[in-house]
């Protein structure tokens, strides 16, 4: 018993000191180059410019919203700005457990003036949310495949066309995307796609499209599986998010290329938990405030190809920092990227994702 | 088995041999993966890849930047201490409690023994998912998650089993007129243990050690949940390199671990020898 | 009893005290000193762990959230049967406005909904909508208002399913973890291409019991290989068994993918020897097989190190003995050092087995879709879809199962009879 209360003494003084270091923010990310790329660009600065700050990085994001969830039961927030896709950040502002924005109030207008929610435009998906990036999820493929006679993929439904390109295709292993591409590649409008997706036949119909080339895909659950993939010639087609087919084209060197053909868009950005105590709400608003400016999205682009998500941004995207390469064409809000998009439907996903996600998954395991 | 006797038949001599080839083949199947990683952590290249160059024994196919990078970056060397801070101290929690109790669960009478080894062996039977899900959200609520004594309380739950079952199996085979023979002497219970019982379940309690200390620094989902970023552990930033960059780094970390256990296990063997030379005992 | 009572009543210990008291006095105190020995640990592992994973089974039980949501409407719906066809009346629109008009204000209208939409799709963003324009209602005639905001609130379906998950406790969960639905004709399994879980169960099953098959056969010959060499070798033959041991999870994952891919190692390998052809690689991962052979490694030491233990303890004077008499060398291993072996099978392959059963790393990485278990959705409803009932009813059955095992084993075995080395 003895050792049990040396314990909890041990360990509730350990928590008293903790506490006592009120400078630490702790900022919720991806990890990896992602992480790296918000350093240089958010963190790096903003710790100059605040020396009282310590920013702390946590690599959580993926399981960010079943961590915000148990927090708030457990009402011991600890984390102060958490990086998050725009379907986590919706669900979280539905369940109140990140606290709405004001745009014009809490973020910097453009350098002309242009307040930020026009600024932004239509990427406020979400009131909670404020986008960083858009990324997308889009193909690369291998050009040395002897298969396919020196052929080159040139639209999207070249990863459904296993006679005229053979070889394993890697697609990740949810419905998102994949159905709506089936769809696509299977003669449905673009503006159709979740319309027909809401009837069972329509669900059929997908599926039965992915059925006709199951056997030749390798499911992915990590976004750098693919890479690894098509840098091994494991798989000859694949997606992933497009800024790891940069690093694979233009770090790696490898031979691939990109398929940006009905790429599908995504945003990623910021939340504010709900429930922080006043000082570090405050501190958590200037953080935001700082990092989503004109300026400092534009900077991130230098480290990574993601499109900042302020329209005031683009025109300042300048070369990446390592390669010294111009990184505007490598952005996929890039108009010669972006002829054929599909931005998904947020609503219909968080109403159907349980559903359909239970029917691909017993599809899968047929 | 050691030698083949001079009289043995062809089907004898042809079944030694074959046996022998069979484990050899055992053998290279559990060192395959490691024969794998020693040389893909020199990759020049930041795939788990056999390049051209690294094939045709070309150097440029070869470097050492993998290394340099865990050295070098602070993520690879905080997640480093953050292992060595909390592996040992789970290790003593759990090989300190679990001896005691391995002590006690061996005594002749011990009330309902049964349910009390189910409990005490669970870490080890549940789910390690379920375990994760259920300490978060039980910490969360007791402000334990996130701190460095929760994941080391999880971790020493996680290992005792393993020192339960080594520490138990030891004394299966302990003679209680030893104990009785040096209380008879008048040496008190806690002599009796330091002095007679401590030293013969020793070998126990180190493999139990050995395999708690392992669980806590190998341990990931657990520390995914529980932990949050002041603990990050090794084998969490494992996880990260894996599913958001793979980068050969985690080969060199291996690596250098595998390197460090071949020292530690060669250490302990020699040490094992030297002690059974002192003790006059064969080398067998 | 009374016979043996009688009988010792007349013994007395030195101390004056009748012996059977004596006696029985020391035998308590030796329970309590053997309870005092266990009682840190025990009262350690129920805090930290039991507790947590009682914790986490409740939940698959657990749906107070729909009457602390909605207490208004549960009672209110308590009148209406769900067995007719219509909509509610008035009183019940009503009740739902006022519990909305709370619910959304402290912003967890939407919680319930999420919890609905696990049993009706589609509900979530009914009440994600309604929640936004619930305080601009106007006093009465509620149906109408909420009918004019979105038609599914004339849905039967939808009030079916409010109706049926309104207790404090629900059994939705369990049933979805096997495949079931409640209708209002009663249980009923669910849609033929909705079915997942119980094909995951009894694949996790097969699976675990074919690789602790082949770890035993892996296992078993190094040994029997290790406990007949002079100790000095075969402890070094121990650390090739240890190394890989000691070798991160993660690590050994990844370099099977290296070793068994298409473009990987061993097909690379046959190829370039010859005996395959570049067109014909083996599909050697992302299936069963990969699981299996990955698996097959990571467990493999838990087989070897209670075997060797116990054939340790065979002495070789039993194989001599039986040879002596006439034994041919398959005879004696087989009728005499086989049967000894065997508790060492059976502690190895139990081990193997409940260790298997909940493995989700290494399938994910290398399972493609048909070699993952059930830990693996369960990992996906905690932290994806956030269904914690749902995997926390998984998670129950599971443990069940592995319960299931356990007692087997201890009956047949006996767990302190298990030794790691």
């Amino acid at each position: 018993m003895k050792s049990m209360y040396t314990l909890a003494t041990a360990a509730a003084a350990l928590m008293a000191m903790s506490s006592a270091q009120a400078e630490d923010m702790t900022i919720v990310s991806w990890g990896g180059a992602y992480s790296a790329s918000q350093q240089a660009a958010y963190h790096d600065p903003y710790m100059k410019l605040n020396p009282d700050v310590n920013i702390i990085n946590d690599e959580s994001s993926n399981e960010a919203v079943a961590k915000m969830r148990a927090m708030a039961e457990a009402g011991n927030i600890t984390w102060d700005v958490v990086d998050v896709v725009a379907a986590d950040a919706i669900r979280l502002c539905d369940e109140g457990l990140a606290i709405e924005i004001d745009p014009d109030k809490d973020l910097a207008p453009a350098p002309d003036g242009t307040p930020a929610s026009e600024d932004f435009g239509e990427l406020l998906v979400s009131p909670c949310y404020i986008p960083q990036i858009v990324y997308s999820t889009t193909f690369g493929y291998r050009t040395d495949v002897a298969e396919w006679g020196g052929k080159e993929p040139e639209d999207l439904c070249a990863v459904f066309d296993t006679e005229t390109f053979p070889g394993k295709r890697s697609l990740e292993k949810r419905p998102i995307n994949n159905v709506e591409w089936a769809l696509l590649c299977d003669g449905v409008a673009p503006d159709k796609i979740y319309d027909v997706l809401s009837t069972d036949a329509g669900v059929e119909q997908a599926l039965a499209k992915l059925a006709t080339i199951r056997d030749d895909v390798i499911w992915w659950s990590a976004g750098a599986e693919t890479p690894q993939r098509l840098a091994d010639g494991e798989a000859v087609i694949g997606s992933t998010y497009n800024g790891r087919l940069f690093s694979v084209i233009e770090e790696q060197k490898q031979p691939v290329k990109m398929l940006w053909d009905w790429q599908v868009f995504d945003l990623d950005g910021w939340i504010v938990p709900a429930g922080l105590p006043e000082d570090r709400l405050k501190r958590a608003m200037d953080y935001i405030y700082f990092a989503t400016d004109t300026q400092r999205l534009a900077d991130q682009a230098k480290y990574i190809s993601y499109g900042p998500a302020r329209k005031s941004s683009a025109p300042l995207v300048g070369k990446h920092a390592e390669l010294g390469i111009e990184m505007a064409p490598h952005m996929p809000t890039d108009p010669n990227n972006a002829k054929n998009t599909l931005l998904y439907n947020y609503e219909w996903w968080a109403d159907n994702r349980d559903d359909l996600d239970a029917k691909f998954q017993a599809w899968l395991a047929q | 088995m050691a030698a083949l006797p001079p009289y043995a038949s062809s089907a004898q001599i042809a079944w030694h041999y074959g046996f022998r080839t069979i484990c050899a083949l055992i053998f290279l199947f559990l060192m395959l993966p490691i024969m794998v990683i020693v040389p893909l952590s020199f990759n020049a290249q930041n795939f788990f890849t056999f390049t051209r160059e690294m094939l045709a024994l070309d150097p440029d196919g070869y470097s050492l930047k993998h290394y340099n990078d865990f050295f070098t970056n602070s993520d690879w060397q905080g997640a480093l201490g953050n292992s060595l801070r909390i592996a040992p101290m789970a290790t003593l929690l759990s090989t300190g409690l679990g001896t005691l109790a391995a002590i006690g669960l061996s005594q002749q009478h011990v009330p309902f023994k049964g349910a009390i080894m189910a409990i005490l062996i669970s870490p080890m039977i549940v789910p390690l998912i379920i375990s994760a899900a259920g300490m978060y959200f039980f910490y969360s609520r007791i402000g334990l998650q996130g701190t460095y004594w929760g994941v080391v309380l999880a971790h020493a739950a996680l290992g005792t089993p393993f020192v339960i079952i080594t520490v138990t199996a030891t004394l299966v085979g302990f003679d209680r007129s030893l104990v009785r023979a040096a209380a008879s002497l008048g040496a008190n219970p806690v002599t009796t243990f330091v002095k007679v019982q401590m030293p013969l379940i020793l070998p126990g309690v180190i493999s139990g050690g050995l395999f708690a200390f392992i669980t806590s620094f190998d341990e990931v989902v657990v520390v995914l949940f529980v932990g949050s970023a002041g603990q990050k552990t090794l084998p969490w930033q494992m996880f990260t390199g894996l599913r958001e960059q793979i980068s050969p780094t985690i080969l060199a970390v291996a690596t250098v671990l595998i390197a460090i256990s071949i020292l530690l296990l060669s250490t302990l063997e020699l040490l094992r020898r030297r002690s059974e030379r002192l003790r006059g005992m064969s080398p067998g | 009893m009374s016979n043996a009572q009688a009988s010792d009543a007349g013994v007395i210990s030195a101390d004056g005290v009748p012996l059977k008291v004596s006696l029985a006095r020391a035998l308590r105190r030796q329970k309590i000193r053997a309870l005092m020995l266990i009682a840190p640990l025990l009262i350690f592992v129920v805090i930290s762990f039991i507790a947590p994973i009682a914790d986490m089974l409740f939940r698959s039980v657990e749906n107070s959230i729909v009457p602390d949501t909605l207490p208004k409407t549960v009672v209110a719906l308590q009148e209406w049967d769900p067995a007719s066809n219509e909509a509610p009346g008035e009183a019940i629109y009503a009740a739902m406005h006022a519990d909305l008009v709370i619910a959304a204000e402290q912003k967890i209208h939407t919680r319930v909904g999420q919890r609905l939409n696990y049993e009706a799709p589609g509900v979530s963003s009914l009440f994600r909508k309604t929640g936004r324009r619930v305080d601009r209602m106007e006093p009465g005639n509620y149906k109408e208002q909420f009918l004019a905001i979105d038609k599914d609130w004339g849905n039967v379906e939808i009030w079916r399913t409010i109706h049926r998950f309104s207790g404090n406790y629900t059994s939705g969960y369990f049933l979805s973890a096997a495949d079931a639905e409640l209708t209002p004709d009663g249980i009923e399994l669910v849609p033929e291409n909705e079915r997942i879980y119980l094909t995951l169960f009894v694949r996790t099953l097969v699976l675990s019991f074919t690789i602790t098959l082949t770890c035993a056969l892996l296992g078993y010959p190094i040994a029997f290989l290790l406990s007949n060499l002079p100790m000095r070798t075969s402890n070094m033959l121990l650390i090739l068994v240890l190394l890989p041991f000691w070798t991160s999870l993660l690590v050994r994952t990844s370099s099977w993918i290296v070793l068994l891919q298409q473009q990987g190692v061993i097909n690379d390998l046959l190829v370039s020897i010859g005996i395959l052809d570049d067109q014909n690689r083996l599909e050697l991962m992302y299936n069963q097989i990969g699981t299996i052979i990955a698996m097959t490694h990571i467990l493999l030491p838990f087989m070897i190190l209670p075997l060797y233990s116990v054939m340790k303890t065979i002495s070789p004077s039993y194989v001599r003995a039986a040879k002596s008499l006439g034994a041919n060398d398959w005879t004696a291993f087989w009728k005499i050092y086989f049967p000894n072996s065997i508790p060492g099978i059976g502690a190895g392959a139990i081990l193997v087995f409940i260790l298997s059963i909940g493995y989700y790393i290494t399938p994910e990485l290398v399972g493609g879709t048909s070699g993952i278990f059930i830990s693996n959705r369960i990992a996906y409803h905690i932290s994806s879809s956030l269904n914690w009932g749902l995997a926390a009813a998984l998670g129950v059955i599971l443990l069940a199962l592995i319960l299931v095992f356990y007692w087997l084993y201890d009956k047949i075995v006996g767990i302190d009879n298990v030794s790691l080395g």
